[in-house]
């Protein structure tokens, strides 16, 4: 095993040494020897890079979210109406059919429907085919402001009279496309916040923790323990209970976040520690404190960036964790209330058996989690085996 | 040793090693009560010379590395002094406080014996070798670029490679490029930690010879750490043999290679593969194994393994004597035993 990994290496040497040789010769054009320097002053990043874009499902993945991320940053434009507004006519009807050519020519539309009550008090919603109803684009509907700067009315796509309700509507009426889309908005970035919060305390903690050792090492650690030893979800209860009701729906989104990273950066803090605690004894760490390297400069110029695409893929794979606790929360009634809205506050609005026995299409936020956390999975999948490029 | 020798000696002395300890702790259980001590380096003697090569041999485990270690002040030691001549003035090494030791990072510094732990895979050889200028704050940003540029080409490399990752070098390169760090802030002692342990015999040798020129060319003083007594024998002027924590015998290379006046270094010798196949050797087998540092024998550390040993041996400690000049052995019966060398 060893000799055929020395062989490995050796083979691996020649060929640099052959490459050396031939950017020095002159045989080859000044384009050859650039594109060969590439190959040894590739950074770190750009090796993560060229592995992880061979990895066709975490690309997937990672194309996912940044659709998400877009869509959640331009809800207000993406979504035909706004959070709020109510269609009586059109209330807990399934989803529409589009249709996308009209009398040969490409122009979706949707039929207007009929409702009917049974006799047991059941909505019967039937495509009218005589009214069609086009779809039109950049439509002027309720003004907004986009990224909270330009205000318009204009709307990616609409309808002048009637409604679209890709994905149905509500028991009010709303659509619930729209509410999907602003929706992400607060679960999506609720996990952001989450993880970017774990992340500064479980990095500052796990660092220091590993680097110092000693008695600093033991407290920290020992306090992790605590903290991961309350059974998480009436540690939640108990904490969103603490948040009053009467506060600004802003200030109860950044608590609910803060609440959640409370044991989110334990786990990234333990991971940390282990990672430093092998580098610190690398001899690499030693030539710098031996040429006189502050503790600061050791930690930020070669503990902190060694630990880095680790970093990077503990908050992928966290991002997830995150994304259902708020759900859980909300669903629970315990973390966000309307009028935010996120997805976890969308399915609890529907917590009864009617809907899931009549109008099964107002689950479809679940629909939403669940490709964000597959999608969040596969990329941090990726990331991992993409992160350590020094290994064949 | 007479006044007017020591007088002499202490004249060329860079610096002085005395009666160096250090033992690390054994802690158990929940409360870390400590339960013992690795006696990794339990009391050493020796000088370096300006401008020699003192070589430091032994079998792993016998603190040879925590030795070096403890004269760059990496570690803290348990006991003992390190004078060090500075601007015609004795300094304590350890006495220094933490405070001032970045200045005197200057004056040493370390080449490691594995080529890839010892360069972060994350730096470009530029970053490496510059870290310890831009620590020391020495020279802008194109001078040392200038700088790293000669290092470069004083240790047989390419200047140009100067942005390519470590990865992209071989063990040998690797090896130059820690060189080159090691000389960036101009140090006048090294302390080579095996550093061509780890390497191909015919890189080895041309490191070696690397490691010579450099001497010359920047008035290097060496503190070369090995375990293989012909790399040693080649570039020391002279040697220490180190057994468990202590050193047992110290001469001039030729001096002790020709006569030895321990037993262990007796041994040593007689395990040196000859190049003359007719030649017979009698391999001298050391009887079981190391001792444990953390429970090391009594009286002389290496009597339970010495074919010449008597009662005294494991009662009284031997003394660290000069028995000829320059020529020191911790052996009772060095007088009388006629070991042979090769």
């Amino acid at each position: 095993m060893t000799t055929n990994l020395e062989a490995q290496s050796r083979e691996l040497n020649k060929l640099y040494e052959d490459l050396d040789a031939t950017i020095d010769s002159d045989e080859i054009g000044l384009v050859e020897a650039k594109r060969l320097e590439a190959i040894y002053g590739a950074s770190q990043w750009q090796l993560i890079w060229r592995k992880f874009i061979r990895n066709r499902t975490a690309l997937v993945g990672g194309v996912i979210i940044l659709i998400y991320y877009i869509a959640a940053i331009f809800a207000q434009f993406l979504a035909p109406y706004s959070l709020t507004e109510r269609f009586v006519r059109y209330i807990h009807m399934p989803p529409q059919r589009v249709h996308f050519f009209n009398e040969g020519k490409f122009q979706p539309y949707v039929y207007d429907a009929d409702l009917e009550v049974d006799e047991n008090l059941r909505k019967h919603y039937t495509e009218n085919k005589d009214v069609v109803i086009p779809i039109t684009y950049f439509v002027h509907g309720e003004t907004y402001k986009l990224i909270g700067l330009f205000e318009t009315d204009v709307h990616l796509f609409g309808t002048e009279d009637g409604m679209v309700a890709l994905l149905g509507t509500d028991r009010q009426g709303r659509d619930m496309f729209s509410r999907i889309l602003y929706g992400a908005q607060v679960s999506l970035t609720i996990g952001l916040l989450g993880v970017l919060m774990s992340l500064t305390f479980g990095t500052i903690l796990g660092v220091v923790s590993g680097y110092y050792g000693g008695w600093i090492d033991n407290l920290i650690q020992r306090l992790i323990e605590l903290v991961r030893s309350f059974p998480s979800i009436p540690l939640w209860m108990a904490l969103s209970a603490a948040v009053p009701d009467h506060w600004p729906p802003l200030r109860t989104y950044f608590v609910v976040t803060l609440i959640l990273s409370v044991i989110g950066w334990t786990w990234l803090a333990r991971q940390l520690r282990g990672k430093v605690l092998s580098i610190r004894n690398e001899d690499y760490v030693l030539a710098a404190k031996l040429a006189g390297a502050s503790d600061a400069r050791i930690i930020f110029r070669h503990l902190i960036p060694a630990t880095f695409s680790h970093i990077i893929v503990v908050a992928t794979l966290a991002m997830p964790s995150m994304i259902l606790a708020e759900t859980a929360l909300s669903f629970l009634g315990l973390g966000l209330r309307p009028p935010i809205t996120s997805w976890g506050v969308l399915l609890k609005e529907v917590q009864n058996l009617q809907s899931i026995g009549l109008y099964p299409w107002v689950f479809t936020p679940a629909l939403a989690i669940v490709i964000a956390i597959l999608a969040f999975n596969f990329l941090g999948d990726g990331l991992r085996d993409a992160s350590d490029p020094y290994t064949l | 040793m007479n006044d007017s020798a020591r007088s002499e000696t202490q004249q060329q002395v860079l610096m002085e090693v005395r009666n160096l300890k250090k033992y690390f702790p054994i802690q158990r259980g929940f409360l870390r009560q400590v339960v013992g001590h690795v006696q990794a380096v339990d009391g050493v003697n020796f000088f370096i010379r300006e401008g020699e090569t003192l070589g430091l041999v032994g079998e792993s485990g016998c603190g040879k590395t925590t030795t070096g270690r403890l004269i760059l002040r990496a570690i803290e030691p348990t006991e003992g002094d390190v004078l060090y001549r500075c601007n015609g003035n004795l300094v304590n090494v350890m006495d220094i406080p933490k405070s001032e030791l970045k200045a005197f990072r200057r004056e040493m510094q370390i080449i490691f014996q594995d080529p890839f732990s010892s360069l972060n895979p994350r730096m470009t050889v530029f970053d490496i070798i510059s870290e310890p200028l831009q620590i020391h704050g020495i020279a802008d940003t194109v001078e040392r670029k200038d700088r790293v540029r000669d290092l470069l080409e004083a240790v047989g490399l390419k200047a140009q490679h100067m942005n390519r990752y470590p990865y992209a070098f071989s063990g040998g390169q690797r090896q130059r490029i820690g060189i080159a760090r090691a000389l960036a802030l101009r140090p006048r002692l090294i302390v080579a930690d095996e550093p061509v342990s780890a390497l191909d015999v015919s890189v080895q040798a041309q490191v070696i010879n690397l490691l010579e020129d450099l001497q010359h060319e920047f008035g290097l003083t060496y503190l070369f750490i090995a375990h293989d007594l012909s790399v040693v024998e080649h570039i020391s002027d002279r040697v220490a043999v180190m057994y468990l924590g202590k050193i047992v015998e110290l001469a001039a290379a030729d001096e002790l290679y020709a006569n030895p006046l321990h037993p262990y270094t007796e041994a040593l010798l007689s395990a040196v593969p000859r190049t003359d196949p007719d030649e017979k050797s009698k391999r001298i087998l050391l009887p079981g194994d190391i001792p444990s540092p953390a429970n090391p024998p009594s009286g002389c550390k290496f009597h339970p393994r010495c074919r010449y040993a008597q009662d005294v041996c494991s009662v009284q400690v031997p003394e660290w004597r000069e028995l000829k000049e320059n020529h020191w052995s911790a052996c009772h019966f060095a007088e009388e035993l006629s070991l042979t060398g090769i």
